[in-house]
């Protein structure tokens, strides 16, 4: 039968997702290995890793981690997002704002008081929302306050009206698109056109610096892992099982004596929260945020990742992130034009043939290994959890759930 | 209790119907319909199509608001200012026409999530399965004849076993009056009979209304049958004096 290893709340969520366990085992050796390799081996040594792979690895762990904000709530709850770049985006600015206030009077025009974008508007003094941002600790608390509550008032209004699949979809990209366009205007006060940008030190510590670089690698890494064990603390729970019933369920769910609304919204603020987490490790490493980080096509590159991986893993969705944003890397260096009839491209590719994901292909590919060596039960015996998880939980994504 | 004083009968009743409208685009889906049902008892509901047997079921569920009425449930509470979830959580439990189990999650995740109680979001991040949750799991099992098909997908379920384990998780919920659509709908005949004779093991605990086109499944049942024609109760009585009146033949035969 089902083989569940007990112990406490932490071992039993770690040992009963094998999958899971050794993506987090890789991302922690990865974030470990990789800023080492970068701060101790000279340039020129073949073990030596640049800073520049190190950015680039740094940024794919925080759309990794914001890839497992989205498939939280689209793989579990069924919650199609397609504005949670915004979310991403918030974080961002957040964190942003904090690192515009550490510049001090290093800016182009020396204002101690003012950013210069304020200067070249002619602002006398800060906005009264820039307040606090000079705290490192107020500007955290921000990273996950500002995603959390805008998805909080979204989601109640969304969620107790009973919106939900396609229109819910659209109006997400409302969200972004509005968002987009506010950010944009100058008169905000979060930089217009140019956002956030010139960024000097965090906490004292040069952002230019490599082990700075490698500290922000290393803290993208955990954050990953974290929000991931987070997740997938949910997603066992029984909540996640609330939340698989209302994905395939929603009416069965409600008569059963479950308020929706209340479970969709939890989940949806969790997940905004994560994905602020994400965009607040991304802005200090790729050194500028913007408002086209709002653009809705950012949204669902977003739901691609995650279906490209496997929707309904969660280490899928890591997987697919990485693979995805490697593949645009190289892609819209070597022919930038195609890029996006690539991305198009997998997308449907992956809808019609992969419906489970990269994952799904790597489950069918080794039942049939095991099948054919004689393996027997593999289904019941590997992964008690992940497993099942990756083979059905996707199941639905063919019919359309999109 | 100042609602009940209000009451037209005097005996007690787990769900009183009194003069509940409800319309959609000027089509009358219920029209003043008013019925009653005793504590404990079993009801069967027939009717053609369109007489509105499930837009009662969704008026009594919280699931469409009615126009005019109210809906008495336990002599005390008017159904008809809770949504679903509070009428599920008060000791109304529904069954659909269609089985409407969680696909995805095995027999005894369904059975589980079911149970009674801890209907927070708190609650259910923090949910840990308890012996006694365990037992009541088992004993419902052996109601359904499910027990060795625990860790299985729910989706990889007969059609017959999904509407048993809805029946299950109707069970769980420990309600005390039990709306079931068409249980019988694309069962065997042995199915069936085995479905009545469960029916009839949880009257003795349970209200139930059911609503079924099955005459036999009916017969099995040996309950009083209402007769629904739109919006409004046609008959009452046992089968055989409804299978006579002839309002009810014109009704049937007429279409």
């Amino acid at each position: 039968m089902k083989q569940e290893i007990k112990g406490g709340p932490l071992t039993r969520l770690i040992m009963n997702d094998v999958a899971g366990r050794r993506m987090m085992m890789i991302i922690l050796a990865i974030a470990i290995i990789v800023p080492f390799c970068n701060l101790v081996f000279p340039e020129g040594s073949a073990l030596h890793v640049s800073t520049y792979t190190m950015t680039l690895l740094g940024k794919y762990l925080c759309y990794a981690l914001l890839a497992v904000s989205v498939d939280l709530i689209w793989g579990y709850c069924g919650i199609l997002s397609l504005g949670h770049g915004a979310f991403f985006a918030l974080g961002g600015y957040a964190m942003g704002m904090y690192l515009m206030r550490q510049i001090g009077d290093r800016g182009v025009y020396a204002n101690p008081d003012l950013p210069d974008f304020m200067v070249f508007l002619n602002w006398t003094e800060v906005p009264w929302y820039w307040f606090g941002f000079d705290q490192f600790w107020f500007a955290m608390v921000m990273v996950l306050a500002v995603p959390g509550i805008l998805a909080f008032v979204f989601g109640a209004l969304a969620f107790r009206s009973r919106v939900t699949g396609v229109y819910l979809s659209i109006i997400t990209q409302a969200l972004t698109y509005a968002l987009m366009l506010a950010f944009f205007r100058n008169d905000m006060g979060f930089g217009g056109n140019n956002g956030l940008t010139d960024f000097k030190d965090i906490l004292g510590f040069d952002l230019q610096a490599d082990s700075t670089r490698a500290a922000l690698f290393f803290a993208s890494g955990i954050a990953l892992i974290l929000g991931y064990l987070i997740s997938r603390f949910i997603v066992t729970s029984k909540l996640g099982r609330v939340l698989v019933a209302i994905r395939d369920s929603e009416s069965r769910a409600r008569f059963l004596g479950y308020r929706v609304e209340w479970y969709k919204l939890f989940v949806f603020v969790v997940s905004a929260m994560l994905a602020g987490v994400a965009g607040a490790l991304y802005v200090p490493q790729v050194g500028i945020i913007n408002p086209g980080e709002f653009a809705p096509i950012n949204s669902i590159e977003m739901i691609i990742w995650v279906a490209v991986g496997g929707r309904g893993t969660l280490f899928g969705a890591v997987i697919g992130a990485v693979l995805v944003n490697y593949a645009k890397t190289y892609f819209t260096g070597a022919f930038a034009e195609l890029w996006l009839f690539m991305l198009g491209g997998l997308f449907v590719l992956t809808t019609l043939y992969l419906p489970k994901g990269v994952v799904g292909l790597w489950a069918q590919m080794k039942d049939k290994f095991m099948s054919s060596g004689g393996g027997g039960n593999s289904g019941i015996t590997t992964g008690s959890s992940s497993g099942k998880s990756s083979d059905q939980k996707t199941s639905k994504e063919a019919e359309g759930n999109a | 209790m100042s609602l009940a004083k209000t009451k037209h009968i005097e005996q007690p009743t787990v769900l009183y119907m009194d003069g509940v409208s409800v319309s959609f685009d000027g089509f009358k889906a219920l029209n003043s319909l008013s019925l009653f049902i005793e504590p404990g008892e079993m009801r069967a509901i027939i009717g053609p199509n369109g007489a509105g047997k499930t837009t009662m079921m969704d008026v009594i569920t919280g699931k469409t608001r009615p126009d005019e009425g109210r809906i008495l449930f336990n002599d005390e509470l008017d159904l008809t200012r809770y949504d679903e979830a509070q009428v599920a959580n008060m000791g109304v439990g529904r069954k659909f026409q269609k089985p409407s189990v969680i696909e995805s999650l095995t027999v005894f995740e369904n059975l589980e999530m079911s149970l009674k109680g801890g209907r927070s979001v708190w609650q259910a991040l923090t949910h840990k399965l308890t012996g006694a949750k365990q037992d009541k799991i088992d004993e419902i099992l052996s109601m359904i004849d499910l027990k060795d098909r625990l860790y299985e997908d729910a989706g990889s379920l007969s059609h017959g076993q999904k509407q048993w384990l809805e029946i299950g998780m109707l069970l769980g919920q420990e309600p005390e009056l039990l709306l079931i659509d068409e249980p019988a709908a694309g069962m065997t005949d042995e199915e069936t009979m085995k479905t009545a004779e469960l029916f009839k093991e949880l009257s003795k605990k349970h209200s139930l209304m059911v609503v079924e086109h099955d005459m036999d499944f009916i017969e099995a049942l040996d309950c009083r049958v209402t007769v629904l024609h739109e919006g409004s109760v046609l008959a009452e009585g046992s089968l055989a004096n409804v299978k006579n009146n002839q309002q009810v033949i014109e009704v049937y035969l007429g279409r």
